[in-house]
């Protein structure tokens, strides 16, 4: 930000504050890998604030040797808008979850996006309501067994890239919770960018939903079912054995095995491409591969400069006089026993 | 009030009859422009040196059908050269431009009154659409008022025509013809409004010569009407006024001035959040253009974003600020428990509406008291604050702005629906007439080092207010219960016991800051003390002065600080043998003094939509001390 801003180390990043998550929370090493990154970043500490709704996540601001500040349920969005719109020099991160930015929250969310504010705001999706004990969220599969949903939820669930994408974001990502290696590169792209960058973070909640993601995240399937996209780059996965091409003719995705070295037919990730990022975001996970990493960025103005540009041009060099806004429309003065329009 | 149209004399010499106060209600449908008709006339008033009140009532729907009862619009203006408190109880002089408008209106007319009506427009149909069996103008209904029915329609359309506007176009120009005739009835200066109309239609010189020759046709009718029927000349003379600098000024738009005035004295930017909602819209709107003032509008997507982003603006070390009516204030009330609990400067504008639910949204009461003070989970105090009057709520959103800041608290401002819309002349103050009370942001730890942003100044109470940006100073604040110093989540029983005592002692404590209560008139002890709160202030302070000069004791108390209250309110009411306490609520006030000093506070209630009646308030008064 300024040749001033010392350098920091990650511990610096963190307070003195027990973290309270469960043992084996996927939150411990998103945590770790946001503290990992500040330091990368080049911002001020004192610069930097840390806003969140309700819900586990929510409580990630307690942790960062930042501002912070944990509001209430599912209107972070709207909070960070007036703390950015009043001072435009800070750092804004929100933190959120599956239910408290697509559920309670879900019209701030639109609308954030849509306004495009400069801040960077982390969805954890565990596809669970933790801190309520277990409730189905809007993103659970459909027949999720859950307190509230003994015989299953029939309910359709929500895809939250694909809701940013709809309601007008200008970069979309997503990442993993323990993909250390590569989720401070999301985080460094998320922060560059200059709008709301939203980042969907699947994690794992240990205790009620476990494993959900367990057929990409896992060790095992990782290689076969991550596609990390990096823009430029074939879409590949599977150690370069496969790709993704486009049918044309029925202008759908569709998986091809390369032939030794050859990815001539492979598409080439466009993150400024809208409707590609919207195939990526889109294809079902099984037949395909989970796209990962930047799936869409095309900046575009964002919110807070829109407006000082706009406060700039209204109001030129005009003065702020006080007692002429006071004396505006329709006045007239009474002096002593006299009357007069002016 | 002594609207004194009825006593006058006849008509001497042509010279007008002089009048002391007058009260003219113009309505018709919701097309008819009455609101423009009522506000230019108002603005006459004004350059007339007369003291006036206005009372605009208009319908919800914004075009309703043609011709209907419910889609009547009305202004009410009270002009007089003695001091005007309230918009007046019963018009001297209707003005009826529809059957519609005669059906809804007839029955407030002063019996003896005058009814001025357009025949023009009083054709079967209109007539079925207002619910007459019988055209009323051919029957003797009428007969308690004096009539003046005539073709305006027609004497518009002759007035328009070498113009040559489409018919629909040119009966348009029929309010101001109008106003015209009314000009020439208070014997006003025509030449401010056809400046008006130059100005407004500047881009279409027809429309506005075609205007000005209905205003000129309208006054000629009256000048050439004038022998023989009930239509006389009338003069209100000037009020006396204290000199200075006027401006005629509605509630929407003082507060949004206050709101400006206030955030410069404590030395912020301010940030206004808001969603638009009738009837608290004007203030954002008034607001959306004072850019160069160091103002930022917001339109939320909601009213609960309205209220998080204005205290997200107060946490990065503006003021901020929101705005709704009673329904947008109910969805706020879960982050007004997170403004109170984090205490952050916040101010609240309710413009209150009939409720409850959607209620009547264009229709004034005052019935969200009980929300203010009490109306959130937890023991969550706040500051409640009432405006009175339009020029009021300059000075109430000052003092709202001073105890934000000085006491890191929300505060609510309660105005209504009348007082959002109504206008009245204001003395302009001078900037040099205010007090500053500039914030000072906390920007080093304590003596030991440690950053304490729940560390408290003795006297007030006041945490520290410490903004992102600060270096050495980041902490975390939230909606779970604070530590008592550090503000670290703490949820320990002594803690929170102690917390919320502070939180309660706090707000209790302001009330050693705020002015004592004085009776706004009468003594202060006595037999009867008629205390009111908010936009029945002049109905109330009318009574008063009535009962008073029929040789009653009873005294006007006006409570501006509703919570907590002024620290000599109960021991002032106890000085008197009777409480009455007249409100546009079913008795929240009074059901609050009750609690608060258990005194046998009377309740004197209204609900109709419509503001108290002098004479309501006096046959209660009387009936308290007959």
């Amino acid at each position: 930000m300024n040749a001033m801003t010392p350098i920091t180390r990650p511990d610096e990043w963190a307070t003195d504050q027990e973290v309270r998550w469960c043992p084996g929370c996927g939150d411990y090493a998103i945590l770790k890998a946001v503290q990992r990154t500040m330091p990368d970043l080049g911002t001020a500490r004192e610069n930097t604030v840390f806003v969140s709704g309700i819900g586990c996540s929510s409580r990630f601001p307690y942790y960062m040797e930042t501002y912070g500040f944990h509001t209430i349920h599912g209107r972070a969005p709207a909070v960070a808008t007036g703390i950015k719109l009043a001072n435009p020099e800070l750092d804004v991160w929100i933190v959120t979850g599956d239910g408290d930015g697509l559920s309670i929250g879900g019209n701030h969310m639109l609308h954030l996006l849509r306004r495009n504010l400069d801040v960077q705001l982390l969805l954890f999706n565990n596809e669970i309501y933790g801190l309520t004990k277990g409730q189905y969220s809007p993103t659970s599969r459909t027949g999720t067994r859950s307190p509230t949903t003994p015989f299953g939820s029939v309910e359709r669930p929500l895809a939250p890239c694909a809701f940013a994408m709809g309601a007008g974001a200008r970069f979309v990502a997503r990442t993993i919770d323990t993909a250390q290696k590569n989720m401070p590169e999301v985080l460094k792209r998320a922060h560059a960018h200059k709008g709301t960058s939203f980042v969907e973070i699947f994690q794992n909640c240990i205790v009620y939903n476990a494993d959900v993601f367990a057929a990409f995240t896992e060790k095992k399937n990782a290689a076969d079912n991550q596609l990390w996209c990096v823009h430029g780059q074939p879409l590949l996965f599977a150690g370069g054995a496969k790709g993704l091409r486009l049918n044309h003719e029925t202008v759908e995705l569709e998986v091809v095995d390369i032939a030794v070295g050859d990815t001539t037919e492979v598409l080439i990730h466009d993150e400024t491409n809208r409707v590609q990022a919207q195939f990526l975001i889109d294809m079902p996970f099984g037949p395909f591969p989970m796209a990962l990493g930047v799936l869409y960025c095309d900046p575009a103005t964002s919110f807070e400069v829109a407006v000082e540009s706009q406060r700039n041009r209204v109001v030129g060099d005009k003065v702020a006089d006080f007692n002429a806004l006071l004396r505006k429309g329709q006045s007239w003065e009474i002096k002593a026993k006299e009357l007069r329009a002016v | 009030m002594a609207t004194a149209f009825n006593d006058v004399f006849e008509t001497q010499n042509n010279q007008p009859a002089e009048a002391e106060a007058v009260v003219v209600r113009f309505a018709g449908d919701s097309g008819d422009g009455m609101q423009l008709t009522g506000g230019q006339f108002t603005l006459s008033s004004a350059l007339s040196g007369n003291d006036f009140a206005t009372f605009p009532d208009f319908p919800a729907e914004i075009r309703a059908p043609q011709g209907t009862t419910f889609g009547v619009s009305a202004f009410q203006i009270n002009f007089g050269s003695v001091d005007i408190e309230t918009a007046g109880d019963e018009p001297d002089v209707l003005v009826a431009m529809n059957p519609a408008a005669l059906r809804t209106n007839i029955q407030s007319l002063k019996k003896g009154g005058l009814a001025i009506i357009d025949t023009g427009e009083f054709g079967a149909r209109n007539l079925a659409k207002a619910g007459y069996a019988v055209n009323p103008l051919t029957d003797d209904s009428l007969a308690q008022w004096q009539i003046l029915a005539f073709d305006i329609s027609a004497q518009t359309l002759a007035a328009v025509k070498p113009f040559g506007l489409g018919n629909k176009e040119a009966l348009r120009c029929k309010n101001m013809w109008t106003l015209g005739l009314a000009l020439w009835m208070f014997d006003r200066d025509r030449a401010p409004l056809i400046a008006w109309l130059q100005s407004k239609f500047s881009k279409n010189p027809v429309l506005a010569q075609a205007n000005a020759a209905a205003l000129n046709a309208g006054h000629a009718y009256g000048e050439t009407a004038e022998i023989g029927g009930p239509l006389k000349q009338y003069h209100v003379d000037a009020a006396v006024a204290e000199p200075g600098y006027y401006r005629t000024v509605t509630g929407g738009e003082s507060l949004a001035l206050g709101l400006v005035a206030g955030a410069k004295l404590a030395g912020l930017e301010m940030f206004f959040g808001s969603y638009p909602i009738t009837p608290a819209s004007p203030i954002l709107h008034n607001l959306a253009r004072l850019k160069e003032f160091g103002v930022t509008t917001f339109q939320a997507e909601d009213e609960i974003a309205a209220i998080c982003s204005a205290i997200g603006a107060s946490y990065a070390g503006q003021l901020g600020v929101t705005s709704s009516s009673g329904p947008g204030i109910a969805l706020k009330g879960e982050a007004l428990g997170l403004a109170i609990i984090t205490e952050l400067p916040l101010v609240i504008v309710n413009s209150q509406r009939g409720g409850p639910s959607t209620g009547l949204p264009t229709k004034t009461e005052q019935s969200d008291l009980y929300q203010a003070v009490y109306g959130r989970n937890g023991d969550a105090p706040l500051i409640v604050l009432a405006t009175r009057a339009p020029s009021d709520c300059f000075d109430v959103a000052i003092e709202a702005c001073r105890l934000a800041t000085q006491f890191m608290t929300p505060v609510m401002v309660l105005t209504d629906g009348y007082i959002a819309n109504a206008a009245e002349p204001w003395r302009v103050p001078d900037r040099a007439e205010f007090h500053a009370f500039p914030v000072d942001f906390d920007a080093e730890p304590d003596a030991d080092g440690r950053v304490l942003p729940y560390a408290r100044d003795p006297q007030t109470l006041r945490r520290k207010w410490i903004k992102p940006g600060t270096p050495g100073m980041m902490h975390r604040i939230g909606g779970i219960e604070k530590a008592i110093d550090t503000g670290h989540i703490n949820y320990e029983p002594a803690n929170h016991q102690a917390m919320t005592d502070i939180r309660k002692a706090k707000i209790d404590g302001v009330a050693n800051f705020i002015p004592p209560q004085a009776p706004e008139i009468g003594n202060s002890k006595g037999r009867l003390a008629v205390v009111g709160w908010g936009s029945t202030y002049g109905a109330i302070r009318k009574a008063v002065q009535r009962a008073r000069a029929k040789g009653l004791d009873v005294s006007h108390i006006h409570i501006r600080h509703i919570w907590p209250l002024p620290a000599n309110l109960g021991e002032l009411l106890r000085g008197y043998d009777k409480v009455l306490v007249p409100e546009m609520n079913t008795g929240q006030l009074k059901t609050v003094l009750r609690d608060q000093y258990l005194i046998d506070a009377r309740p004197l209630n209204k609900v109709s939509g419509h503001p108290f009646k002098i004479a309501e308030i006096e046959a209660a008064i009387d009936g308290m001390l007959g």
